[in-house]
């Protein structure tokens, strides 16, 4: 096996672990997970009540 | 109030006064050069004003302390908010705020002083990078603590985004800056020749790759959502785009020395792959772009968002130059014209500097206990003064390039050059002062943005943040 055999393979490899990034990401299985993080950017932050904020 | 249960903001705020700060010293620098090719004796005949020394420093200034500054503070707000839990390590992310500023600081008196490894945007000499890689291991550290320490099952895609920034930068930075010092301001690289232009430009490809544009998605990811008040478009569009965008952009680097003594194949090689990362930018630019559908209505009062999807869309199109520019026969019209200033532009300005000052209008509020910014109508007057100044430089150096590269190529029927350099500088002389004009008029607004900025923060006093509890 020359190197030339181990490049080929690596790419095949890399192929199809594109593939399976794919199929990963688009499983229904991932569904709920993925609206959970889609979520976190529009979480708003706890603030304290107005009294302490201007005493801090 | 015990500090584990509030977020760590110091160090966000810190970084974020400090983008605008820095964003005006850099981009006054530009000016100044921009000035110096019109009005050459504007250099005061002092070395130190050169515009071979003041180059570096304003491509310092603006990627690594202007752009620098605003990846820390926002990956450092967007690693704890997404994570909902205080950023690890006080101590060691004051001291990368602190360290980072001390690069700064020895970038602007080295670089007017003649001090040069000559690789471009890796100027620093050893020294400088030594206390750079110090800085940036620590600011893995305090990034991935978090990461490791959070209270949320799944990691957010603007992480990964940021996470990959970091890792990439630091083995970049660390391989390309390899030099043997033989005194404490000058240095050799260790590698030699068309290796060393290699090295450079898989560095410097791959620092638009990684700096500018992986870290500005993460923004992009966190940001637009949030301003939008609409989770991302496709959340699996942006898995995939992360990993395909990652995996190839990598191996872009050769497409900067098309026609050189860099063997044909790995040329080759550089402009297919530069041609593929289409698939992934426009991609992601879209996902961004998408993220706004059902929420339109709102560019017309809000104008942080009008800066945000005016980003994507320069992401979008210097996206779409970029990998035409590394076709070898496009390239052999666009090579060492200004339609690279302007391609560089429309991407550093249109989209980096759009993108970062979308974000901070949107952080800063949030930082210091306000409903939003002092002024609003000061936001819009800031997005325009943006919009028509990148708009009139990219323009003018795409027209000054073509010029150029048509002009330097004209052969006669004998094979002599029809136009001398000097005929082709004299051609492009009146676009100088349209690319003047925008920088100019670009910058005029980041002076609003500081105004707007020290009203916003001046009077407030700042408050602990509540750590929100897991989902």
């Amino acid at each position: 096996m020359d190197i030339n055999d181990v490049r080929g393979i690596l790419t095949a490899i890399i192929f199809f672990a594109f593939i399976g990034i794919w199929v990963w990401a688009w499983s229904s299985r991932r569904k709920k997970d993925f609206a959970a993080s889609a979520a976190l950017p529009l979480e708003e932050d706890n603030y304290i009540n107005s009294n302490e904020r201007e005493n801090i | 109030m015990d500090t584990a249960a509030s977020y760590n903001d110091k160090v966000v705020r810190q970084f974020s006064i400090m983008v605008v700060i820095w964003g005006i010293v850099g981009m006054l620098v530009g000016v100044l050069i921009a000035a110096q090719l019109i009005w050459p004796q504007l250099n005061f005949d002092l070395p130190f004003l050169t515009y071979s020394r003041l180059r570096p420093l304003h491509t310092n200034a603006v990627i690594f302390a202007f752009g620098g500054s605003a990846l820390f503070a926002t990956s450092y707000y967007v690693v704890q908010r997404t994570c909902h839990v205080r950023l690890a390590f006080d101590k060691l992310a004051a001291f990368t705020f602190w360290g980072w500023q001390t690069v700064i600081l020895l970038a602007a008196i080295t670089l007017p002083l003649g001090i040069t490894q000559s690789k471009e945007y890796a100027e620093l000499e050893w020294p400088i990078d030594l206390l750079i890689t110090v800085v940036w291991v620590a600011y893995a550290i305090v990034f991935f603590g978090t990461i490791v320490k959070r209270r949320i099952k799944h990691i957010y895609v603007a992480n990964w985004f940021y996470g990959a920034f970091i890792i990439t930068i630091a083995v970049l930075h660390i391989f390309n800056n390899l030099a043997i010092p033989v005194s404490l301001t000058k240095s050799y690289s260790l590698y030699t020749g068309v290796v060393d232009g290699m090295m450079q430009w898989w560095y410097g490809h791959n620092a638009v790759g990684f700096f500018l544009t992986a870290g500005f998605l993460g923004m992009m990811y966190y940001f637009v959502p949030k301003q939008a008040g609409r989770p991302v478009y496709s959340y699996r569009l942006s898995v995939v785009h992360f990993w395909s965008l990652i995996a190839v952009y990598m191996w872009a680097g050769p497409h900067h020395l098309h026609y050189t003594s860099l063997p044909d194949w790995a040329q080759t090689l550089g402009m297919v792959f530069s041609i593929i990362l289409l698939a992934p930018s426009w991609g992601g630019m879209i996902n961004g772009i998408m993220t706004l559908s059902g929420a339109w209505h709102k560019l017309r009062s809000d104008p942080i968002l009008k800066f945000m999807i005016v980003a994507l869309s320069f992401y979008g199109m210097s996206t779409f130059e970029g990998p035409m520019m590394s076709i070898k026969t496009v390239n052999a019209l666009s090579h060492y014209t200004n339609w690279t200033i302007g391609h560089v532009h429309s991407g550093a300005l249109g989209w980096v500097a759009m993108m970062t000052i979308g974000s901070i209008y949107s952080l800063l509020p949030r930082l210091y206990n306000r409903e939003s910014m002092y002024s609003t109508k000061l936001i819009d007057v800031h997005f325009w003064t943006s919009t028509i100044g990148v708009v009139l430089y990219a323009v003018s150096m795409w027209i000054a390039g073509v010029t150029e590269g048509l002009m330097w190529r004209d052969v006669n029927a004998d094979g002599t050059l029809t136009y001398s350099f000097v005929e082709s500088l004299k051609a492009v002389e009146p676009y100088h002062y349209f690319r003047l004009l925008g920088g100019l008029i670009f910058f005029s607004g980041m002076l609003v943005m500081a105004y707007n900025v020290y009203k916003t923060v001046s009077d407030k006093k700042p408050v602990p943040i509540a750590v929100l509890d897991p989902a």
